[in-house]
This record gives structure tokens, C-alpha cells and sequence, in this order.
């Protein structure tokens, strides 16, 4: 076995120091409790905010590109002056969206793909007027993206063919119940009357007090984009990995691919500096625990200055004395971690089951993993000074050393 | 000594040199050039007052210490050039020391401190290398005390655990620092029989620094030291027949 020679000398010292040895784990072990618990918890919170936003949401959102003003270049010689006005933005059709839509269902990372024509329009009922936002989906599809299915409080989600399903909020503005008509309007004349099927409430009082969900050939004709699609949704296997695959959708088809992130960008600060604040006091709690371990084998060298002299008169090397207290700042890592490992998790179990279980929080395995690694790191790092101070002690002196 | 020529030199001093605190003004010389060889015969005592440079010479030989000037051959090869690491393993190899306070590892069993020197040389023992250990012990007086830690043995058997230690490695050199100056009248004469017995037995010379006239009157040779000069360097009329 290699360094069998080191882990011996090494194992030997930490048993002989029992006391101080116990006193440093006790210490390692609280501050991986620490990390454990207090990521377990963010990593926990910021999941089911992410899950709760992304509930409503797709992660990806693919539209036409802005429309913007060609402006004729200027023959040789002549200076051309241009006031420029931004062109307003009609609502328009994704060019081919039935290609492009097969293309996004082919790509690795993506997990379900939905066209959508989306516009605005009046809903009346009698004398009562709203505006509204139509939702022309393929309901199979679209229950892929978000499950509104699920959300249903009344009816069924039943849509096309004079079917619609309209949200809480617009049916007690509107005074709807299921089975109830209510006439679309538009614009321009085109006008239907639809029979509610289903209503539901996603809890987000805009979309609660909006949208209406049809199917995509009423849509069309509603808005007068026969065959259209103006929207396609997205969603990826992995959502941090959104806005790397809205990049790349971008660049395959030309289109404005927008991820959750950037249409959530506030939520996404909050929740980078909710992760930094973690991070920050990780680190201050490992330089902690660093610092123990440091002071904790710098007094074992100054106390164990003579043996070390009797060893290296022995024959040991340098590098031998300098592994032999690597080795006890590694197991001081290890073994501290284990057992703040298991402290952590009881402490998120304890959590889980008598705190406000207003979420749950998983425990990765991978989470504990990174927690031993880190520690037995920091241990290897914390004990390199006093290894130094060990492998560069004069025999001579060290043998003298009372 | 049927396994060694009992006239191959162990150790030649040539002209050695030893200052302190070099390139300072406080800068003192200890050792003023000495001359010296050891054959695995030899079993020399080193005597002188104290700060005549004993302890020094002596870190000098067991090359736990660099000299300022002079040459010293340890079996032949020239030493002051080597790099820390031939000098660790030639001083793991070549030479066993005993001090004057056992220094044992007090986590380490008696056996396992005995060992220490090839452990720490080539790691976990060998049953051939744990025989020869238990061996040892048991020629030391010790045995069955093996599994004993250190602050279970008594003084007189902490030094002999410590000379069973020196001579592990079968070194062609045993170094010993007042090994008796912590010992009863009994127990020194023990030890000091031990350090014989190797000497006839297995052709390891013995340097021993002692400023006990009884026991280095008991030397076949005797090396005075003083103020870093060697006064004097002779041999007993039985050792040298």
C-alpha cells in the first residue's frame, strides 16, 4: 500500500491527541451541518419558486423576429439623412412553423414543443365587456408545457369546436358558469360565440382574468392569420440550461427564442443573490473550520517537535513528515464531514417534518458528496502550513526540543 | 565477525570543519579540522568536556548536520555533497542511533519503534522484518514485551528498546549519545554489554560519547575532544593485539 507509512504515523497521532482530535471533528462536523442544511434549504426554496414560476410559463418562447425599417443605402457620392421610427410590431405568423416546429422536436434537450396563435380580443356577454388575450393551442401538445388539465375547477378542458375554456377571474367578472356562451369579438367584424366547456385558475390573477383558450383554427380566424402560428412554446429537460438551447434555437431557425430567464429576470436576480449570500457564508464557515484544523495541527507539530526529529533521525524524509500531517489534516476533513453529513440530513429531515412545510426539501446525494470532497479538500489545504513547519524542522533542534 | 572485514573503514573524517552562525559576526568555529577513522572493529568512545564539540561532531557523523569545511566518508562515500534525500536514506541505512533519553514514539508499541527505521524506509513489515524484530527484543532482554507502549516499560527497558531500534538496519554504524546518562548503575551496565555484544557479533562499530570515565574506560579506544581539537586518540593494549 502506498504511503502505508504515512497513514500509520498519522492514525497513530490523532489517536494519541483523543481529546483534541475530537474537539477539531466536533467543529468540522458543525460547520458541514451548516452547509448542508443552509444549501439544502436555498437549493429547496429557489426549486419550488422556480417550479411554481414555470408552472404558468414555458421555458422557452419562440417568435418571429421584430420587424424593423429597410432603409435604402445611399448611391456613391451622396449624403443621405435619415429619421428613423421604429416600426410597430403587427401581430404575424412564424414563417413554416409546422418545420420548424418538427426541427425543435428533434432536438436533444428539449423535452415537449407547442405552437400557439395568441392575440388579443374583446369577450362580452351581454353588456359586459373585457379584454382578453386568445390562446389557440393543440390541447395534446400544450398539457405537455403546462398542465391546465390539472387546473380545471369547473367543466372539463374541452376546447375546439365552439369549445372554450376561460379562466376564474374572467368568468365572475363575466358572470359565466360552465355551459354558459360567450361571444369573442376580434376585431374588424370577425365575431364568434363560444360555449364554456371548462374554467380554471393557474392562482396568477393576469392569466386568471385573461386568457382564453381555443383551439388553434378558431384562433385564427378570430385574428385573421389563417394557418397561423405565433408563438411556439418550449420546454427542456433541464431549465438552467434554457437560455443555452434558446441560443441555439436561435441560431437554427432565425427566430426570436426568448428562455424563462430573461423573461424573468428580476426573479432570476433575486434568486442569484439569494445563491451568492449562501455561497458567501459557505465560504466563511469552511475558512472557519480551515482555521481549526490549521491551529489545531500547528500545536501538534510544536508538541510533537521531538518525535519528529526521532523520525526523520530514523531515516524519514522530508516529504514523508509533510504527508503524515496532509494525511491527519485529510482525515480531520473526512471523518468531520461524515459526521456533520449526518447531522445536516437529520437536521433537513427534521425540517421536513416539523417546520412550516411550506415546501419540501430533497437532500442530494450529490449535495453530500460535494460536502465530504470539500471538507477532506479543506482539510488537505488547512494542514499544508503546519506540514511545511513539520517537514522543515532541523532534526538536530527537534531532538533537543523538550 | 564472520560476515564483515573487521578492518573496512566505516567512517574517515578529513579535515572537518564546523562554525556556527556563518557570515555573522557572531560567527564561531566549533570544530577546528579533525581527522578521524572508524573500522567496524572499532568501539571507540569519544570523550571531552562539555562544549568541546562533542554533540556536534556527533550530528555531524550521524549527517543530521552539514559540516562548513572538511570532507566525511560514511563506507566510503564522500557525503557532504549529497542532497537532503541521499542523506536521509544513507543516515536510515548506514547508521543506528541511541540517545540519551530513549526517544521512543509514545503512540508506537515497543515492536513497532523497533521497526520504525524500515517502516518508514520501505513501509509495512514483512514477516521476515517482524521475526527480526521479535528477534531483536528478545536479544535486548525484552521479549514478549512487544505490544507494550513506551510509557509501560521502565527506563532501562525504554533505552534497551532503543538500542534494539539502532540496530534494525543493521548499520555499520551505532552512534550513542550518553546512552547510560539516564540509567541506573545496572541498566547502564546492561546496555552497555548490548553495545558489545553487536560490536563482536555483527562488525558495528560503536562510537559512544560519554563524559563517564567508567564507561568509556571500558572502550577499546578513546577519542578526547577538546575545544574542538582531538587531543588525543588511543586504543587499548588488548583491543590492539
Amino acid at each position: 500500500m502506498p504511503m502505508w507509512i504515512e497513514w500509520t504515523i498519522a492514525t497513530k497521532f490523532l489517536r494519541e491527541g483523543k481529546s483534541q482530535s475530537a474537539l477539531i471533528l466536533i467543529g468540522i462536523a458543525v460547520g458541514v451541518a451548516v452547509i448542508v442544511f443552509l444549501t439544502a434549504l436555498i437549493t429547496g426554496l429557489q426549486g419550488n419558486i422556480i417550479e411554481r414560476t414555470l408552472g404558468t410559463q414555458a421555458h422557452i418562447k419562440v417568435q418571429p423576429t421584430d420587424e424593423a425599417n429597410r432603409i435604402l443605402t445611399p448611391t456613391d457620392g451622396s449624403v443621405q439623412l435619415v429619421l428613423e421610427n421604429k416600426r410597430a410590431q403587427r401581430l404575424r405568423s412564424i414563417n413554416n412553423w409546422q418545420q420548424v416546429r418538427d426541427v425543435l422536436d428533434t432536438l436533444p434537450q428539449v423535452k415537449a414543443v407547442s405552437p400557439v396563435i395568441s392575440g388579443p380580443a374583446f369577450a362580452r356577454r351581454g353588456e359586459a365587456l373585457e379584454s382578453v388575450a386568445l390562446i389557440g393551442i393543440d390541447a395534446v401538445r400544450y398539457q405537455r408545457i403546462i398542465a391546465i388539465q390539472d387546473d380545471v375547477v369547473a367543466g372539463v378542458f374541452r376546447i375546439g369546436a365552439g369549445d372554450t375554456v376561460i379562466g376564474k377571474q374572467l368568468a365572475s367578472d363575466l358572470g359565466i358558469r360552465v355551459g354558459d356562451k360567450l361571444r369573442l369579438d376580434g376585431g374588424q367584424g370577425r365575431e364568434s360565440v363560444v360555449n364554456v366547456a371548462g374554467i380554471f385558475e393557474l392562482g396568477v390573477r393576469e392569466l386568471d382574468a385573461r386568457y382564453v383558450y381555443l383551439d388553434m383554427k378558431q384562433t385564427q380566424s378570430l385574428l385573421n392569420l389563417p394557418g397561423a402560428a405565433t408563438i411556439i412554446d418550449v420546454t427542456v429537460d433541464d431549465i438552467f440550461d434554457a437560455q443555452a438551447v434558446a441560443a441555439r434555437i436561435a441560431r437554427l431557425t432565425g427566430l426570436k427564442a426568448e428562455s424563462w430567464m430573461e423573461t424573468n429576470a428580476q426573479l432570476m436576480n433575486a434568486l442569484r443573490s439569494q445563491s451568492l449570500s449562501t455561497q458567501m457564508i459557505s465560504v466563511f464557515v469552511a475558512l472557519s473550520v480551515a482555521l481549526g484544523i490549521a491551529s489545531v495541527l500547528s500545536v501538534s507539530v510544536v508538541q510533537r517537535t521531538r518525535e519528529i526529529g526521532i523520525l526523520r533521525a530514523m531515516g524519514t524524509t522530508r516529504q514523508q513528515m509533510l504527508r503524515v500531517f496532509l494525511v491527519q489534516g485529510a482525515l480531520f476533513g473526512l471523518a468531520g464531514s461524515l459526521v456533520g453529513i449526518f447531522a445536516g440530513y437529520g437536521l433537513v429531515g427534521a425540517f421536513n417534518t416539523f417546520g412550516p412545510k411550506l415546501f419540501y426539501i430533497p437532500v442530494s446525494p450529490w449535495l453530500l458528496a460535494a460536502a465530504a470532497l470539500l471538507a477532506t479538500v479543506t482539510g488537505i489545504v488547512s494542514a499544508a502550513i503546519p506540514a511545511r513547519r513539520a517537514a522543515g524542522l532541523d532534526p538536530v533542534e527537534a531532538i533537543r526540543h523538550v | 565477525m564472520s560476515e564483515h572485514d573487521a578492518d573496512q573503514e566505516v567512517l574517515r573524517l578529513q579535515h572537518l570543519k564546523k562554525s556556527y552562525n556563518v557570515g555573522k559576526p557572531t560567527e564561531v568555529e566549533v570544530l577546528h579540522g579533525l581527522d578521524l577513522r572508524l573500522q567496524r572493529r572499532d568501539f571507540a568512545a569519544l570523550i571531552g568536556a562539555s562544549g568541546s564539540g562533542k554533540s556536534t561532531l556527533l550530528n555531524l557523523i550521524g549527517l543530521l548536520d552539514k559540516p562548513t569545511a572538511g570532507e566525511l566518508f560514511l563506507l566510503g562515500e564522500p557525503t557532504q555533497d549529497m542532497d537532503d534525500a541521499r542523506r536521509t536514506a544513507l543516515r536510515g541505512s548506514a547508521i543506528g542511533f541511541v540517545f540519551q533519553f530513549h526517544h521512543l514514539i509514545q503512540a508506537f508499541s515497543a515492536l513497532e519503534n523497533v521497526l520504525m527505521p524500515l517502516m518508514v524506509a520501505t513501509g509495512k513489515p514483512t514477516q521476515d522484518q517482524l521475526k527480526r524484530g521479535r528477534g531483536l527484543l528478545a536479544e535486548v532482554g525484552l521479549a514478549g514485551l512487544d505490544q507494550r507502549k513506551p510509557d509501560q516499560l521502565s527506563g532501562g527497558q525504554q533505552q534497551r528498546v532503543a538500542v534494539a531500534r539502532a540496530l534494525i538496519t543493521r548499520p555499520a554504524l551505532l552512534l550513542a549519545d550518553e546512552p547510560t546518562g539516564n540509567l541506573d548503575s545496572k541498566s547502564a551496565a546492561e546496555v552497555f554489554e548490548l553495545f558489545r555484544k553487536f560490536n563482536r557479533e555483527f562488525g558495528c562499530a560503536v562510537l559512544l560519547v560519554t563524559h563517564d570515565p567508567r564507561l568509556s574506560d571500558q572502550c577499546d579506544r578513546t577519542v578526547t575532544l577538546v575545544d574542538g581539537r582531538i587531543q588525543s586518540d588511543t586504543k587499548k593494549a588488548a583491543a590492539a593485539a
